[in-house]
């Protein structure tokens, strides 16, 4: 599904303030696999995201995604596989916009955007319907501007609005950083229902162990910019809470 | 009396385009953007050579429109690709523009007086200023029709997302770069069409028209923006017609000004301090509140 070869990533290179963000990294991912990455900041797991959908571009190495080489593809053009969840529950959204507007973009992210207007009955009926099933009462706030939403409210819509078009990839950034531990959770159980019921392949960095050892299929770790650790299948099954939190001893 | 009134009516629906653009450059796409001065005079050059060589007149608008639109598109092309800041790429643009009208015009004057015009094309009403008035209203509705059309649509979205959140908008499939051009691009050619109906209302182009008069669509879309507050609106086409409102408010308090018998020397200060006075009224009145 996404297969990165010898991904090296400088900041500032030649600078005194040089950094090597990656250093050699080769990692592929499956189809359908829930990944988890873990480790300490600045251990390159966000540069390693950025690199994936293209919002920073690797100083050496290659991108595949699906087969095709994407290394140096725009971010707005891999979007036709990847979708995202941020860190900042407001990067998700526009404030401004309706919670329908919000979709109606959110569902033509592979599409072109047309002198068409899309935010039809039979539009709003079918936002309506998803947004029930989080069970938060915003199925009846369709008109209202997301900006009046808290961020939890807007991240478990986020995630809701990275399904609605068709999507290969989910990519979630520390995506409950900011958020109580109840949105946390709706956000959390969401994302692995999107996993299970639609085969997306899943990639979320967290800082917090409990959820590294709860959810996913696979757990890497990174340090100083290489993967130190890469667990997956009956082992990361079998793998404790407490031997995680051995690793940052 | 009610001349005077129909008077600043009358300007300010032929202003009222260029207020529009503001608002799709400053409220859509969040970007300073004061090419205007520039793409306003080149709709009213356009329009002075054209109209006397007996262009017909409904050519000429779209023509103007599409001078305006180039123009944006120079600004929109620096701020995006070159990543030059977009209040410094208008404003190259901007100068480099009193050149090339100065040079498109040939002199610095040009009289629309005996030349056949969008105001004298149709006659609907006898009455000289009750005819003006009712052909720019006619055009100003469809105006407003159309954009609120193409704000609602999935493009419209997409232009009002880009402006809001480009971060999200990049994420969802969107060039930001492009966008933006056609956003800029869309705002000037609407200042383009005021600069034509401004030369055809005033019958005569002048290459210093428009110097200063970004400030006339800012102020505009300032008060419109404080209305939108107030009232607490988020349709985007009351906001739309709120614009054409502030417009509106706009020329009848610069009418005001001038009927109180003040030197119309004085006439760009009173409009500063009067934008001054918009801008700042609402946090004086937040600070009052917290004392």
């Amino acid at each position: 599904m996404i297969s990165l070869k010898h991904i090296v990533k400088v900041f500032h290179p030649g600078e005194i303030n040089e950094v090597i963000a990656l250093a050699d990294v080769s990692l592929d991912f499956n189809k359908g696999e829930f990944v988890v990455l873990v480790g300490a900041n600045g251990s390159g797991k966000t540069t390693l995201l950025n690199i994936i959908e293209g919002a920073e571009f690797p100083t050496s190495g290659t991108v595949e995604i699906n087969g095709t080489e994407v290394t140096a593809l725009p971010e707005y053009k891999r979007s036709q596989w990847i979708a995202r969840v941020f860190q900042n529950p407001h990067h998700g959204t526009a404030p401004e916009l309706s919670i329908l507007d919000n979709f109606r973009l959110a569902a033509l992210r592979t599409q072109r955007k047309t002198l068409h207007i899309g935010t039809t009955v039979a539009f709003k009926k079918e936002v309506r319907q998803k947004i029930a099933t989080l069970g938060m009462g915003l199925e009846r706030k369709l008109s209202q501007p997301m900006g009046n939403l808290s961020g939890g409210q807007r991240q478990a819509l986020t995630l809701l609005m990275s399904v609605m078009d068709k999507t290969d990839i989910l990519l979630l950034d520390e995506p409950t950083a900011a958020l109580d531990p109840k949105s946390a959770l709706v956000v959390l159980k969401l994302a692995e229902q999107l996993n299970k019921e639609l085969g997306i392949t899943t990639i979320l960095i967290t800082h917090n162990l409990k959820d590294a050892n709860l959810y996913g299929s696979r757990l890497i770790q990174f340090q100083e910019g290489k993967i130190i650790r890469d667990i997956s299948g009956e082992e990361k099954t079998k793998l404790m809470l407490q031997d995680i939190y051995g690793w940052f001893g | 009396m009610s001349e005077f009134y129909l008077t600043a009516l009358q300007l300010s629906l032929c202003l009222g385009p260029m207020a529009l653009g503001i608002f799709i450059s400053m409220k859509v796409f969040n970007i300073p953007d004061i090419t205007t001065d520039g793409s306003y005079t080149l709709g009213a050059v356009v329009t002075a050579i054209l109209l006397p060589l007996k262009w017909p007149v409904l050519l000429v608008l779209p023509l103007c429109m599409l001078a305006g639109a180039l123009a944006g598109v120079c600004t929109g092309l620096i701020h995006t690709k070159l990543k030059i800041d977009a209040l410094l790429a208008g404003i190259l643009v901007m100068t480099g523009l009193y050149s090339i009208n100065l040079i498109l015009l040939g002199r610095s004057n040009v009289p629309l007086i005996n030349t056949a015009d969008l105001f004298s094309s149709f006659t609907l009403f006898s009455h000289l200023l009750t005819n003006q008035l009712v052909i720019a209203l006619v055009l100003i509705v469809l105006l407003i029709l159309l954009l609120n059309y193409i704000l609602k649509t999935d493009f419209g979205i997409a232009m009002r997302a880009t402006g809001n959140n480009p971060i999200m908008t990049k994420s969802l499939g969107i060039n930001n770069d492009f966008i933006k051009i056609i956003g800029l691009a869309m705002a000037n050619a609407l200042t383009g069409l005021s600069g034509f109906l401004v030369s055809q209302y005033q019958s005569f182009t002048d290459t210093n028209m428009g110097i200063g008069i970004v400030i006339t669509g800012l102020g505009s879309v300032l008060i419109s923006d404080a209305l939108r507050i107030w009232m607490k609106i988020n349709s985007i086409g009351v906001q739309i017609i709120l614009v054409l409102v502030g417009s509106l408010i706009f020329q009848l308090v610069l009418a005001i000004t001038l009927a109180l018998g003040i030197d119309p020397n004085f006439l760009k200060l009173v409009t500063a301090l009067f934008v001054l006075l918009i801008v700042a009224l609402p946090r004086v009145s937040q600070q009052l509140k917290r004392q």
